[in-house]
């Protein structure tokens, strides 16, 4: 049992990450603002059910996905996965060894890879359909485990598995899309 | 996606797994997010382990992949608005005095 007097000790320092995932998930920023506060104030409520000594931030965040899955997702039309065509392994980096501007050298394609900005990458990550952008920002920017991720957002491990891959890939694919559009990315395909 | 257990952790109870034997490129780069993510069994983690030792382009591709894993966790934060900082403290007063009352 946790005492509702030690949940803003304890929740508020994981703010800053949630705020992230609220604004990757609901790609709005009134809406991760709106979806913040409920997740805090469901999680002082539900508080007293939390076990003292399980990993607060994994329950945190599970409230906050539940909370945008019942509610944000509904708002809005999104890409489902079935409308996402499979990407091959390595897609970036080919994509990036492909491009003559990246120069020579072993790690060019690494050099390439830091052209990529923040407003980048945040976009690449918003343009996923909703699970496997919820997959790939829980694994990817917050560090869970496959079986953390199984538990926030109740699936099978396997399933979770799948939706990290496949997200990781179709996130390569985006990004390859949105490095075009930059100019980061030779615009012909010369992968392969 | 490993449906056999396959030396990954937390897939499905597969046949015990033989000793520790060679591993090719091809899957390498099909364990390679597996390998990252800390998330095979220790032998299957040697063999891909012995196997980027000895095979370049194998370990070019898995130094870009570390490389972007670190890129899409470092590229992707907000700062959290003080307004919103101020209403969540101040939302869970109101709870706290409501839940009092």
């Amino acid at each position: 049992m946790a005492d509702q007097e030690q949940f803003s000790d304890l929740a508020m320092e994981y703010m800053s990450a949630l705020y992230t995932a609220a604004l990757r998930m609901t790609r709005n920023p009134s809406d991760a603002e709106d979806l913040v506060q409920e997740t805090y104030l469901k999680a002082y409520r539900a508080f007293g059910s939390f076990e003292t000594g399980t990993n607060l931030k994994a329950w945190l965040y599970r409230i906050l996905t539940n909370t945008y899955i019942n509610t944000y997702r509904a708002k809005k039309r999104r890409p489902e996965i079935a409308d996402v065509e499979d990407v091959e392994d390595l897609y970036l980096y080919h994509h990036l060894a492909g491009d003559p501007s990246a120069g020579l050298g072993r790690s060019a394609e690494d050099e390439a890879l830091d052209r990529f900005t923040d407003t980048d990458v945040k976009a690449a990550i918003e343009s996923l359909p909703d699970s496997f952008r919820i997959a790939v920002l829980l694994a990817d920017v917050e560090g869970f485990s496959y079986k953390e991720i199984a538990e926030i957002t109740d699936v099978p491990i396997g399933t979770v598995m799948s939706r990290i891959h496949r997200g990781r890939k179709s996130l390569q694919k985006a990004l390859v899309d949105v490095g075009r559009a930059r100019g980061l990315v030779g615009a012909s395909d010369k992968a392969r | 996606m490993a449906p056999d257990g396959d030396g990954v952790v937390g897939a499905a109870d597969g046949p015990p797994e033989p000793p520790a034997g060679f591993v090719g490129c091809d899957e390498t780069i099909e364990k390679l997010y597996f390998y990252l993510d800390g998330e095979l069994t220790e032998q299957r983690r040697i063999e891909i382990s012995r196997h980027l030792d000895l095979c370049g382009p194998c370990v070019g591709a898995y130094g870009f992949e570390a490389e972007l894993r670190k890129l899409v966790a470092s590229r992707c934060h907000d700062r959290v608005p003080d307004a919103l900082r101020a209403r969540v403290a101040e939302a869970l007063r109101e709870e706290h005095t409501a839940s009092a009352d």
